[in-house]
Order: C-alpha cells, then sequence, then structure tokens
C-alpha cells in the first residue's frame, strides 16, 4: 500500500493537469527505508511529449546525487499518461528499476478544457513494477506524516 | 588507485548490496569487462547482445553522460569516478 499526504498527492495531480496534455513526470523522495514520500520533486518531461516521458541525463544525474547526500531514495516515481487509463504502459514496464518504488499513474485523459469543470476528474492509481510484473495496490491519502497519522484518512481503491 | 563505480540499487544484487565497487580499465568498455569478472552478471545488465549500452542505463564518467563522449569507447583512467543510473523512462 501506498500512504502519502494530501499535500503531496495534489501536488502530483496538480502537475499532471498543468502540463497535460504532455506527459508530466517526477518523483517524491523519502529516508531510505522508510517508505515515506516526503519530498515532492517535479521533473522536466525532456521528451515534452504526449506519449512519452523520461529524465533528462543530467537531471537525473543531480537529483540522484542530491538524494544520495540526504539518504533518499526514490519512494515514489510518478508520471501521468494522458489520453490512457492510468496503468503502466509496455515502455513503463520495462524501463522500470526501482525495485523500493511505488510507480504512480496519473490519467487525465477525462481532464477538461478546464479545471474544476463537471465531470473533470484525474485517475491516481499505485503500483509496484518487479520484473516486469505489475501489482496494483491500495493508496491510502493521509491528512499529514508530520504530526502523527490522523484518524482522518481516506482509501482509495 | 582505481576507478570508483557508483552501482544503482536495481544491480547491487550483482555486488552483494554494494553500492560503490572499483574497477580498472583504459575505456568503459573495459572497465564493464574488469567489473564483470568480479560480479558475473553486471555487463549483461548494461550492455546489449550487440554490444551497445542499454538504452535503460545512463552512465556517467565525472558527471558526463556517455552517450556524448563515444559511449563505451568513452576514455577512462584510474581517479575517474563512473555512475550508473537506470532511466527514468516511460510511455
Amino acid at each position: 500500500m501506498l500512504r502519502i499526504d494530501r499535500a503531496t498527492y495534489d501536488a502530483i495531480v496538480a502537475h499532471a493537469r498543468e502540463d497535460h496534455p504532455d506527459e508530466a513526470c517526477g518523483v517524491v523522495a523519502g529516508p531510505e527505508g522508510s517508505d515515506r514520500p516526503e519530498r515532492f520533486i517535479p521533473m522536466l518531461n525532456a521528451a515534452r511529449s504526449p506519449t512519452f516521458y523520461e529524465f533528462d541525463s543530467g537531471d537525473l544525474l543531480k537529483l540522484y546525487r542530491e538524494m544520495d547526500d540526504r539518504d533518499e531514495e526514490p519512494v515514489v516515481v510518478y508520471h501521468s499518461h494522458t489520453a490512457t487509463e492510468a496503468y503502466p504502459s509496455r515502455t513503463d514496464i520495462s524501463y522500470a528499476s526501482e525495485p523500493n518504488a511505488h510507480y504512480v499513474l496519473v490519467s487525465t485523459r477525462l481532464h477538461g478544457e478546464q479545471t474544476g469543470l463537471a465531470g473533470d476528474e484525474v485517475e491516481f492509481r499505485s503500483f509496484r513494477i518487479l520484473d516486469g510484473v505489475v501489482t496494483e495496490e491500495d493508496v491510502e491519502v493521509v491528512d499529514s506524516y508530520l504530526f502523527g497519522h490522523t484518524p482522518t484518512t481516506v482509501v482509495y481503491d | 588507485m582505481a576507478i570508483e563505480v557508483r552501482i544503482p540499487t536495481i544491480l547491487r544484487t550483482h555486488t552483494g548490496g554494494n553500492k560503490t565497487v572499483e574497477g580498472s580499465g583504459d575505456t568503459l568498455a573495459a572497465l564493464v569487462d574488469d567489473l564483470d569478472a568480479k560480479h558475473p552478471g553486471l555487463k549483461n545488465r548494461l550492455v546489449t547482445e550487440e554490444g551497445k549500452l542499454h538504452r535503460f542505463v545512463n552512465v556517467y564518467v565525472n558527471d558526463e553522460d556517455v552517450r556524448f563522449t563515444g559511449a563505451l569507447d568513452t576514455q577512462v583512467k584510474d581517479g575517474d569516478s563512473v555512475t550508473i543510473l537506470p532511466a527514468v523512462a516511460g510511455g
């Protein structure tokens, strides 16, 4: 299961909306081994494409060096699909190479011309991708990690 | 002196869990062969059957992406630092 705080969840969705119709991508880093996505890091989609995303190789090196210095790892790796469902594509599966990461897929296919219109909806789903095998998992949105776990949680499945 | 190589999480199964290993060679190709001798299976994860770098990995020599410096023919020497990272990409 992915536990993620409300602000980070909202930030990922906002990034996906912003970059629509191109795919948005990024990472939420957290302390190594903690499984806590704490530091939201939106990345530039160097492909600037509605069907592909990739981190720029220089940005990638900088990101990993920074995480290394802070003893962090990518707890969440997210990207959006802008015309298809929020499910890993074959390309996503072939590239997936962070065994500890939650792969978050956001779909903006039902996202309208303007945010907030009736029927405007963004799908948010999370997966583990290990050795080419995709396993969907529940997403639990918590109010905040900072003040302990609150009783007001919402489980999306 | 040797060449220090940083190994990403996904490849640490080949290095006994170590984040960094050391190797030697005049070119990246020779370095990869040397690493594979000590950590069997590593080369397969980095180099295709056609002898090119996998598109799923990024390799940097002293912060320079080797795609721009000759790929596996990139010159390396003692004291250099090599970083291997999984490409983050998809469709």
